[in-house]
């Protein structure tokens, strides 16, 4: 197929309704999955679907072409209902080669459709994947609809003598012939990825006009070719009216933080050293600095913190992020700023672990770390976003509760919520919280270890104020003064007191709410990214009438005052975590509740199967 | 201290926890300024009452005292100054200045004031620390504070010996020296601070001693006045655990022969009878005596030159030991480079310059967009 069909005519296909669809694209880490898995993302959305998405990449930047480890992921759930998971199993997989069949079709639902690049699987990249005989010819893809296309051929055939680019830049572009061919066969418009092609390859031309040839040859291809007879079309989602953007949790973190300074209406400082999975929150607030961001990339972990310190003592809105291991290292700093009682948010966006661990997986496991790993007594806040889009709304919380009560912050966001992606109902300017920063600045009787009445808070005072020079450090304070203080009966009341007023936010912050009936069988708590398979999970069950409820904690210290309460009502308290048991040791220590773990570390999300097969063991 | 578990403060605020204490109860003076400062300030405004804990006659005192009686010469108002320090006994110091101070974790120190810079470019920032504390646990950042070269002061007190721990070794110490944690002597090499600053590219780099005075005072001085990041090394005497570690040089009556003041613009000449003196021989240094005897004088020395770009020579007058040479004091290097907080600054100038100011509305209001009906 060499030339370019204009205006497809439909050739009285047959065009089938979903409900809902799950693709998996998986290609080698060089083929463009990430981007062509984007691409049909934006579309769907665009178009109308609710959409929930699982980027899953490898930890190495080029691992070798072909080879297992170097398989990089997408999975797209969109949908005409409301969906809160990228899917539990795809219906569809593209697999660009031997290896990325290998890795993903154990997941694949029965009977799935599979879309393969036959171009590549040659005898070389069959045995990097590890396969003795071919699984196209041996009966491997028995009971699957399979679609076998010579991708690299029918992409080459299209591009050769029609734009100046070399045989290997060609290749480049067959992740768009490929992509073209699933616009077709999911009636999507291609408008929109065109638009894409030309911003972004604007300054050069052969490979725009590459990538646009190769993705309309591939739609019209599948438009054509005998391979299919049917494609299939989703509706739009009857979701709420009003302004909605695709939106990933590093991009809402980043956004919720500039957000948070400009409601405050002071500068935010991020100190900052790379690490994934945070680094593009790094990368996104380095490209606002017209907000008066100042972005700092320290040499290391414990210098962005403390720079961050540094810049809450000077009155700026001192943020610092990075994922566990870089927690480790940043704790006896938070220490200080605990001692210090300096507003502090710390973004942790939880990979597998311990120590490097899985980097670029997700896991939930820092809980304990966040809540218990300082030494002395030396509490923070803490809380979690529940999905991408909520990165938003938890991080102009965290800048909130951090100056209200002069405490370090911190903000678990996990691998799955940083580069899941979903639809965000863009809100109001006026409908966001107002965020208050009162800085001392009477000299009149000032005392920088005073205490605000109702949330013993101790007064900002912010060097370059006249009259209020003081000293502060890591030294036990004597209450009220700030004076170094070593005096025994000082001691205890001051870690009380510090206590006591991270416990007090409670009294801020929302009771936790429960979907379903307050009383029954079983409640599924959760917290963090684990919000939309519970969700999912229990909405499911109590449509078959179970006596199921969940609820999500987005606060984990203080926990909402009710959550005990809530407790209370059920038998059975299931808690589904990706760790050993955190929270739910958590709540068993606080509330004496019979709860039961509910754990997975396997670097991946919880499906709503796994949840639900659960839950029934206890009804 | 008032222990009966119900005490109130006096003050006005309320009973926090069932146990309070007192805020009286204990002898320290109260962090706190009451009146304005007046137009030109004396020493007496930058003491803070925080009653000092050094041992009696340490170095440090020394320090203290000079850095409280240059304060005001310098003409910054006590509010728009902030002191942070490490941990050590010279971290201490913070406490003893009325300004702001922070008195922070082990190493630390040039980070958080780099935050503190940053955030505040009007701030006169000074950053105290140990030999311990800026070159084993905090040596990363150090190195990378000067770098950056922010408009920071960083006056490193250097007894060579942990203070505060009570008498270990520190990377300052002498090989072969018997400390509690070396029965049989040190076997680590020690570092030379002014190499490791010259070598992070500070743009200004001195030395001077806690027990001369004068110079001491015109140093931190000409430290404050350098726009971007000083280091100023201060050899310091903890007479409890390495008493006279810097005698050989610093005593009074060996300093004209064992030491050589550097001076910008000066030849380099030294000794009792102003008769000896450096000059270069080749790419090296070599010390000389001047007179009838070799036939040499002024012209044939080394001229002192603190604004030369290239660092070699500085480094090459860092490197100048006793016995082989005199210990060098003074400032080697004094270099004029853009400061990080100003590059920062800019930045976000000419981001508001090509996009306007931030707009939240319009930030939340892009990317992927569509709207429902
Ligand atoms: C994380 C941490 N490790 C160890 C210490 C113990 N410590 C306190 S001061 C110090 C050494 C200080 O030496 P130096 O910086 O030379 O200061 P000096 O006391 O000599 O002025 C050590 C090891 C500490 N406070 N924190
Ligand atoms: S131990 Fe040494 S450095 Fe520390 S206060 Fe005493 S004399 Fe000074
Ligand atoms: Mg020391």
């Amino acid at each position: 197929m060499s030339t370019v069909i204009e205006n497809p005519v439909e050739q009285g296909k047959h065009l089938e309704e979903l409900e809902t669809v799950t693709i998996r694209f998986a290609g080698d880490s060089g083929d463009g999955m990430q981007l062509t898995g984007t691409q049909f993302t934006n579309t769907s959305a665009v178009v109308g679907n609710d959409i929930s998405t699982l980027p899953d990449f490898p930890a190495e930047i080029r691992a070798p072409a072909g080879s297992l480890p170097g398989v990089s992921g997408f999975q797209l759930n969109f949908s005409s209902q409301d969906i809160k998971t990228p899917g539990d199993q795809p219906n569809v997989l593209v697999a660009m080669n031997p290896a990325a069949l290998k890795v993903n079709l154990a997941d694949l639902e029965d009977g799935g459709t599979i879309i393969i690049n036959t171009d590549s699987f040659t005898k070389e990249n069959l045995k990097y994947a590890a396969y003795e005989t071919n699984p196209l010819e041996d009966g491997t893809l028995a009971g699957f609809r399979v679609h076998k296309l010579p991708i690299t051929t029918l992409n080459m055939n299209a591009l050769k003598g029609n734009v100046e680019l070399s045989r290997k830049e060609i290749d480049r572009c067959k992740n768009f012939f490929a992509l073209g061919v699933l616009y077709w066969l999911y009636d999507r418009p291609m408008e929109q990825t065109i638009n894409w092609i030309h911003e972004k390859f604007a300054k050069n031309r052969e490979v725009m006009n590459g990538n646009e040839i190769a993705l309309k040859t591939g739609y019209n291809f599948a438009d054509t070719t005998e391979v299919f007879t049917t494609h299939y079309t989703v509706k739009k989602a009857q979701i709420a009216p009003g302004k909605y953007r695709k939106i990933t949790g590093n991009e809402a973190t980043a956004i919720g933080f500039i957000a948070a300074s400009q409601l405050a209406g002071r500068p935010l400082f991020y100190g900052s050293y790379p690490i994934t999975p945070a680094s593009d929150i790094l990368h996104e607030l380095a490209r606002h600095k017209n907000f008066g961001v100042k972005t700092f990339q320290a040499e290391d972990e414990i210098a962005a913190v403390s720079a961050a310190i540094g810049a809450s003592f000077t009155g700026h809105i001192g943020l610092t992020g990075t994922s566990g291991p870089g927690v480790a290292l940043k704790q006896e700093a938070i220490g200080l700023a605990v001692m210090t009682e300096l507003p502090l948010v710390i973004i942790n966006v939880q990979r597998g672990g311990p120590s490097t661990g899985l980097p670029t997986k997700t896991e939930q496991a820092d809980l304990f770390q966040a809540v218990w790993g300082r030494n002395g007594e030396c509490p923070a806040i803490v809380i979690a976003p529940a999905t991408p889009a909520d990165c938003f709304n938890m991080a102009v919380e965290a800048v909130r509760l951090a100056f209200k009560y002069m405490t370090p912050v911190f903000y678990l966001s996990d691998g799955y919520l940083a580069n899941g992606a979903e639809p965000w109902a863009v809100p109001e300017i006026d409908e966001l919280p107002k965020i208050e920063i009162k800085f001392a600045t009477n000299p009149e009787n000032f005392m920088p270890y005073a205490r605000d009445e109702e949330t013993l808070a101790r007064p900002y005072a912010i060097p370059g104020t006249p009259g209020l020079e003081h000293r502060i450090g890591g030294i036990e304070k004597q209450h009220l003064t700030g004076n170094v203080n070593y005096d025994p009966e000082n001691h205890h009341f001051m870690v009380k007191l510090r206590q006591e007023k991270v416990d007090r936010a409670a009294n801020d912050i929302p009771t936790v709410e429960v979907f379903g009936e307050k009383t029954g069988k079983v409640l599924v708590l959760g917290w963090g990214s684990t919000y939309g398979s519970i969700a999912s999970a229990v909405e499911k069950l109590q449509r078959e009438g179970k006596s199921v409820s969940s609820a999500h904690l987005r606060h984990l210290n203080p926990f909402p005052k009710n959550l005990g309460e809530v407790l209370r009502g059920f038998e059975t308290v299931i808690v589904p975590e990706m760790n050993l048991g955190q929270l739910c040791t958590m709540i068993r220590a606080r509330y004496l509740v019979d709860a039961v773990a509910f754990s997975k570390v396997k670097g991946r999300p919880f499906q709503i199967r796994e949840i639900v097969r659960k839950v029934e063991e206890y009804l | 201290m008032s222990t009966n578990g119900k005490g109130t403060n006096g003050n006005g605020h309320k009973e926090i926890l069932e146990t309070s204490v007192s805020a009286e109860s204990d002898g320290d003076s109260v962090a706190r300024s009451v009146a304005p400062p007046p137009a030109k300030l004396t020493k007496a405004d930058f003491v803070s009452g925080q009653e000092v804990r050094w041992c009696p006659g340490c170095g440090d005192y020394s320090i203290l005292n000079n850095v409280q009686k240059v304060m005001p010469e310098l003409g910054i108002p006590r509010e728009k100054i902030v002191f942070v320090s490490g941990i050590g006994c010279s971290s201490r110091f913070p406490y003893y200045m009325n300004t702001y101070g922070f008195h922070s974790i082990h190493g630390r120190a040039p980070a958080i004031a780099t935050g503190v810079k940053a955030a505040n470019p009007e701030l006169s920032v000074w950053v105290i620390t140990g030999d311990g504390d800026a070159l084993s646990i905090g040596g990363n950042h150090f190195m990378h504070a000067i770098r950056r070269n922010l408009d920071i002061n960083v006056i490193l007190f250097n007894n060579r010996i942990y203070g505060l721990t009570k008498g270990q070794y520190s990377p300052t110490s002498e090989m072969g020296k018997k400390t509690k944690s070396t029965p049989m002597g040190v076997i680590d090499y020690p570092l030379n601070p002014l190499s490791v600053a010259i070598a992070s590219e500070a743009t200004f780099v001195a030395s001077s001693l806690d027990v001369d005075v004068k110079h001491l005072g015109a140093t931190v001085q000409a430290a404050a006045k350098h726009k971007g990041v000083s280091f100023v090394e201060v050899y310091q005497n903890c007479n409890i655990f390495n008493d006279g570690a810097f005698e050989y040089f610093a005593e009074r009556n060996v300093r004209s022969d064992n030491m050589i003041y550097l001076e910008h613009g000066k030849p380099m000449i030294f000794g009792k009878n102003h008769d000896k003196g450096i000059r270069m021989n080749g790419a090296h240094p070599e010390v000389v005596q001047l007179g009838s005897e070799t036939g040499l004088n002024e012209n044939d020395l080394l001229v002192h030159d603190i604004h030369l770009k290239d660092p070699s020579v500085a480094f090459m007058l860092a490197r100048m030991e006793y016995p082989a040479f005199p210990q060098p004091v003074g400032i080697f290097r004094a270099v004029e480079r853009d400061t990080y907080e100003d590059m920062m600054t800019d930045q976000i100038e000419t981001a508001i310059n090509k996009l306007g100011p931030g707009s939240l509305e319009k930030l939340i209001n892009s990317g992927d967009m569509w709207t429902v009906e």
